[in-house]
């Protein structure tokens, strides 16, 4: 059944678009829980309860709360029946396109992460547990016996190179939008934004330097099959293993990039308003929000791909476990499958909690504080790692 | 180099302690910092999750605090005499003192001539009262009060807000019912 439309094969066609529809859906829930997250986990942090007020009225006097989630669409609809205030701009049409530079980038980095590993239809629908689903197994059982795919919307041998180009046009959002807006915090906002995005970017550059040497590769595919191989048949190759410096360094760098709470000078709520996006009211602020939300899990994804391994869980091989002590767990190819996709997801979870606590931990740095860390620490020691990775691959490497 | 102020030792006066490159680094601050906001996560993240309220928060309009001090300034009541009627003269001392002018008073005869007048209307717009106690200070006749308590002193109107004589005469605090209920800490 190899159709074709417009030299495109119509099966690969609907599986992709599936899973560009399933992997953008999961960034805005993941951005909507981010924003539920900000609300009850700084509750949890600071000895409160959160949003719970907010309520589907039921009968018999119960309340439909939902542990604060209905905070949030009370958020959305407020925001859309708010005034749609305009500020006298030279441009409107940069005033409104740069919600998009800060909102897209963060999405369409995330079409060259790979989710889990390849996948076989035809294999993966014969587990018992998919059995139910009415007439997919027999479909691809007997249509396409062979077809398998990467959960990964676009394969680009460019990967990691791609995620920067598009990651680097986010900060036009917010020097497009500092601009545009027609206003002094605004622009000092944009200003902060740009000067704190060139310092963070040559050192969290020169980190990911490191990774792409000891890996030799900018496919995040390859990237991510190279960490799950093992070192010395016990130890994962995993980025925070081979480069730990780096791990940290880019830590820090993309903490920064995302404009989050150490380093949220571009958006300092006691120094210039809002930033940036001062100027923008109801839905438009409210974009610009997701888009920081949806930011977070992006670097949560980063991090995961680049330093944890991507979606490959520790002696996980095609076929099942394979201990280093010996044993052997034989697991099924869906089972393979719904374990790699979970082990990115806990990842992912994980580093999207951790960048929350952050968040609601530090202080604001000095913006001299920032800029000393950001030249005269974290640059240093990325170039120091940098030599020393250079010098370990060149003398045979792992 | 720095500014001596004539009469003071000389020391320095801001803190500049000279901090290791551990410290500068910072990563060991965040992992400190971070340790101790993920102590209090954890703890009220179990409480949460074995049915407890976590956090150290008063719901309010259903919980009322226990520790509340004698002297705290809460609700206002009237103060009835032995047949029921108002303590009240209507003599608007509290009205003028009031420095939010919540308080809207209308006199009418009484039906004792030693008293003379009583209050038709007696009305206290509690979203607007700043619980100064102003008003009990200034009563001539005892007759207006605080309690200690602040229970149901919520509306989802701004007019179930305004409690007029009856309610005010009334000792018991009033149930609102409007007030939340069923909701999901």
């Amino acid at each position: 059944m190899e159709s074709s439309f417009l030299g495109i094969n119509t099966v690969h066609f609907w599986t992709y678009l599936f899973l560009a529809g399933a992997i953008f859906m999961f960034m805005f829930l993941m951005g909507a829980v981010m924003s539920w997250s900000e609300r009850k986990q700084s509750a949890q942090i600071q000895d409160r309860l959160g949003a719970n007020r907010a309520a589907i009225p039921l009968p018999f006097g119960k309340k439909f709360a939902m542990l604060g989630f209905i905070n949030n669409m009370a958020d959305a609809i407020k925001c859309l029946v708010k005034e749609n205030f305009n500020p006298k701009t030279e441009n409107k049409v940069i005033y409104n396109m740069a919600i998009f530079f800060a909102f897209i980038p963060a999405v369409l980095a995330v079409a060259v992460v790979p989710f889990a590993g390849v996948v076989k239809p035809a294999v993966l629908f014969q587990a018992w547990y998919l059995k139910w689903i009415p007439w997919l197994p027999e479909y691809f059982a007997n249509n396409l016996p062979d077809f398998s795919f990467r959960l990964q919307v676009a394969n680009l041998n460019v990967g990691l190179l791609f995620i920067f180009a598009v990651g680097g046009i986010n900060v036009f959002g917010a020097i497009l939008a500092g601009w545009s807006s027609n206003n002094k915090f605004s622009m000092m906002g944009g200003m902060r934004s740009a000067a704190q995005m060139i310092s963070y970017e040559v050192s969290m550059g020169l980190a990911l330097l490191g990774i792409i040497f000891i890996y030799q590769n900018v496919d995040i595919w390859n990237l991510v099959q190279a960490q799950s191989e093992l070192a010395w048949g016990w130890l994962p190759k995993w980025g925070i293993f081979l480069q730990p410096l780096a791990f940290f360094l880019f830590f820090a760098a993309a903490v920064a990039e995302n404009k989050r709470m150490p380093f949220d000078m571009p958006e300092a709520e006691s120094e210039i308003i809002s930033g940036y996006f001062t100027e923008y009211s109801g839905f438009k602020m409210l974009l610009f929000m997701f888009a920081e939300f949806i930011e977070i899990v992006f670097v949560a994804i980063m991090l995961t791909t680049l330093f944890f391994g991507g979606y490959s869980v520790p002696w996980l091989l095609g076929n099942g476990f394979h201990f280093p002590w010996g044993g052997t767990i034989a697991l099924s190819h869906a089972s393979v499958v719904i374990l790699q996709i979970l082990s990115f997801q806990i990842k992912v979870f994980f580093f999207c909690w951790l960048l929350q606590q952050m968040r609601w931990s530090l202080p604001r740095f000095r913006y001299d504080q920032l800029m000393h860390l950001g030249w005269k620490i974290l640059l240093p020691l990325a170039i120091i790692n940098l030599i020393i990775t250079i010098i370990i691959v060149a003398l045979g490497g792992f | 180099m720095s500014y001596q102020i004539p009469g003071l030792p000389d020391m320095e006066y801001v803190d500049r302690r000279k901090r290791s490159f551990i410290v500068q680094l910072y990563y060991r601050e965040i992992a400190r910092g971070v340790w101790i906001t993920t102590k209090h996560f954890f703890r009220n993240l179990w409480k949460w999750s074995t049915f407890r309220k976590g956090g150290c928060v008063v719901l309010y309009p259903e919980e009322t605090r226990p520790d509340m001090s004698p002297n705290n300034r809460g609700r206002h009541v009237l103060v009835q005499r032995s047949n029921g009627e108002p303590r009240c003269v209507a003599c608007k001392m509290c009205a003028t003192v009031c420095p939010a002018e919540c308080i809207t008073i209308e006199a009418e005869e009484s039906a004792d001539s030693n008293i003379q007048k009583k209050p038709k209307v007696f009305e206290i717009d509690v979203s607007r009262c700043i619980f100064c106690g102003f008003c009990v200070e200034a009563c001539p006749v005892d007759a207006i009060r605080m309690l200690a308590t602040t229970e149901n002193l919520v509306g989802y109107n701004r007019f179930k807000m305004i409690y007029d004589k009856e309610t005010l005469l009334n000792w018991n605090p009033v149930v609102n019912d409007d007030v939340v209920n069923g909701y999901n800490p």
